[in-house]
């Protein structure tokens, strides 16, 4: 369970997060909506440990653990996936050799075996098998000339090797065609259980129709301005941010 | 059986007089580059003077140093031959500049001679306004004389200094390649202590050959490893160069090459893996004398430490040179605050039909990819790690040969193991 209180957040001194209050049950999907600039990938990039930024009060735990004293590496291994909204290329790093070495570093820091270079191979062609990606994906290097598209569905094939109690995917869906939309829900309904959790961060009510969110939130003014059920999406999508937020105050 | 000398550029004159009248080949050779060395010295080694080729390098803790004429015993062979590569292919081995008969495996495809048996200078090194080449004139006692003859493909051959504590040696080496012959040459480098290992090559390449040679400088930290080498490259030749400089408390690995016919190319690719108090300088000219030639210059720096990183590059086109295409670039990653890269890119250019470019960058690991792999569960260690060696990798895949470049990679590997330890 992912508990967020009064998380308040700068980066070179302009507040960002002005008191965050936001509780993710196990198990439950919730998804912010906000618009551009509000703070989302703020809030996302806080809580998976970034250094540019300043926590300047509150707390946000996961299974109780201290989120924000952790390292970046050791929240991951803690189980906190975060799909990047603009993924990083790693230019003579492999894809499939950066996979394995993260799921290795994460199953060592949990105690379990490593994988071989064979038995990874299987499990990451499995994957990307299921999620209808060229498997040349594997052999290049990490998002080096992979298109805008590419880069999002390498999101959530890492997030389907490494099995995350607790996924974040910061605009996973934008700039996605109906097709690509489809195979990173898939992506996340596959993980879909008791033991998994997820924060959508999207712009779009789009995304929602296909992962139907247990909870929506609206994030303005580097706060949580409303929450509700999976109506709520559309309701945005109705009257925009502006008249939603001038309710909401 | 060791008899201290006296240290700096006197100490290597008093010994070129003690063994003038037992040394190799044509004495006015060597008495004119005691002439030239006398005049100079070691470059940078003395205050106010220092050579403009020597803006960034100086030798005074090599002029500090003393070394001794030793006799490496016999026992060192297992240790020696347990650093040398598992491979087999032919190999000369030298130990303190000097020829071992017992760890060599002569090629079978190669004209070998030593330089002590037969004691040519050839004609493109000279002593005048190259102190070490005038060192190395003065008191070469041994070296490789290394012939391919035409049409020949020798394959795999392995060049290796093995060096011991307070030796000091100056190997002579020429490598010929006749018409249409090839040849892979892996230069190996290493040792024990505080040694002085100045070597001088003359490379020609005649027309349709092809040379790579992958050199792997992998000395003692506490070494002087001062190499000059000299290529020609004649029309449709191929000198194809790689200079890996891991070791040496000093390393200074200067080239020259020159394209003389149509069509020529040559590569000084190179990268330098450096920490502690580690210099490494890395000095290239390249002279385009004939059209249509190309030449390649890729050399990255990863400088920890208080290391020091030092590039110059120039190019020089002559007049008739025309569609003369020349690249050259630079990069260094510093891993430390304190770690320094000089570079100097010198263009000279006298015909209008040319394409020449150079670039150099500087930088530390990015942030974005670090936090990129940390956020993945990978240490910091490793990510660093990673983000190092894909740095290195790029400028490592200018190596093709799969056998040279496994040897590379072991000693990229070995020298993380030693920062780790
Ligand atoms: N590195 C940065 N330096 C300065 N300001 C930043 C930086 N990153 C984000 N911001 C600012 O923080 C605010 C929130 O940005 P962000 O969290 O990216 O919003 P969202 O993801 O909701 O679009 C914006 O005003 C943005 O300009
Ligand atoms: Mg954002």
């Amino acid at each position: 369970m992912l508990e967020i209180r009064g998380l308040s957040a700068a980066i070179e001194d302009k507040p960002i997060l002005q008191g965050i209050d936001l509780t993710v049950p196990q198990g439950e999907v919730h998804a912010i909506m906000g618009p551009n600039g509000s703070g989302k990938s703020t809030l996302a990039y806080v809580l998976s440990g970034r250094e540019d930024y300043a926590v300047t009060a509150g707390s946000a735990t996961f299974d109780g653990h201290d989120l924000l004293t952790m390292e970046p590496e050791a929240r991951a291994t803690a189980g906190l996936f975060l799909a990047f909204q603009y993924p990083v290329e790693l230019p003579g790093v492999g894809n499939a050799n950066f996979l394995r070495t993260a799921l290795n570093a994460q199953r060592r820091a949990r105690g379990e075996s490593e994988l071989d270079a064979v038995q990874f191979l299987k499990l990451a062609r499995a994957e990307t098998k299921r999620l209808a990606m060229p498997e040349d994906m594997l052999r290049r290097n990490v998002n080096v000339g992979f298109s805008g598209g590419e880069k999002k569905r390498n999101e959530v094939l890492q997030m389907a090797i490494l099995r995350p109690r607790l996924a974040i995917l910061d605009e996973t869906d934008s700039g996605l065609d109906i097709d690509a939309l489809k195979i990173v829900a898939d992506g996340v309904n596959a993980l879909r259980g008791p033991d998994f959790s997820a924060l959508i961060i999207t712009h779009y009510q789009r995304l929602l129709d296909y992962i139907v969110p247990d909870h929506v939130h609206v994030l303005a003014g580097g706060r949580i301005a409303r929450s509700g059920g999976p109506e709520l999406a559309h309701e945005l999508e109705a009257k925009g941010y502006a008249g939603m937020i001038a309710e909401a105050v | 059986m060791t008899a201290a000398v006296r240290s700096g550029a006197d100490g290597f004159l008093a010994r070129y007089d003690a063994l003038r009248d037992l040394l190799p080949g044509d004495p006015r050779e060597r008495a004119a580059a005691a002439e030239a060395f006398r005049r100079t010295g070691l470059p940078g080694a003395s205050a106010g003077r220092r050579e403009e080729a020597w803006k960034y390098t100086g030798l005074r803790p090599l002029a500090d140093a003393s070394f001794a004429q030793s006799v490496s015993p016999t026992s060192a062979h297992s240790q020696i031959r347990a650093r040398l590569p598992q491979i087999e292919v032919p190999r000369i081995v030298f130990i303190d500049g000097m020829f071992s008969r017992e760890l060599s495996i002569v090629p079978p495809a190669v004209h070998f001679a030593r330089f002590a048996g037969r004691a040519e200078f050839g004609s493109i090194a000279r002593p005048d306004g190259q102190p070490l080449v005038a060192l190395n004139t003065m008191l070469a006692e041994d070296g490789a004389i290394l012939e391919v003859p035409a049409g020949a493909d020798a394959g795999l051959l392995i060049l290796v200094s093995a060096a011991t504590d307070r030796a000091a040696f100056h190997p002579r080496h020429v490598v010929r390649l006749a018409p249409g012959a090839r040849l892979t040459l892996l230069d190996l480098a290493f040792g024990d202590g505080s040694y002085l290992h100045n070597p001088v090559f003359e490379v020609t390449v005649a027309a349709d050959a092809a040379l790579t040679h992958v050199r792997l400088q992998n000395e003692s930290t506490s070494a002087f490893h001062l190499a000059t080498l000299y290529a020609e490259i004649d029309e449709r030749g191929t000198y194809d160069s790689f200079v890996l400089n891991l070791g040496s408390r000093i390393a200074r690995t200067e080239a020259h090459a020159r394209l003389t016919g149509e069509n020529g190319i040559t590569h000084l690719n190179g990268a330098q893996l450096l920490n502690g108090m580690q210099h490494a300088d890395f000095t290239t000219v390249v002279r385009h004398q004939a059209p249509y030639c190309a030449s390649r210059q890729t050399v990255k720096n990863v400088l920890a430490g208080r290391s020091h990183g030092v590039f110059q590059g120039r190019i020089e086109v002559a007049r008739h040179a025309q569609k003369t295409d020349g690249y050259q670039m630079n990069q260094a990653l510093l891993l430390s605050p304190d770690a320094e890269i000089d570079t100097k890119p010198e263009l000279e250019i006298f015909a209008d039909d040319v394409k020449c470019s150079h670039g150099a960058t500087v930088g530390e690991l990015d942030a974005d990819q670090l936090f990129y792999l940390r956020s993945r569960g990978i240490s910091d260690a490793e990510a660093r790690s990673i983000l190092v060696r894909a740095f290195l990798a790029e400028a490592l895949d200018a190596v093709s040969n799969e056998t040279v470049r496994e040897v590379l990679d072991q000693a990229v590997e070995g020298w993380w193991e030693k920062q780790a330890a």
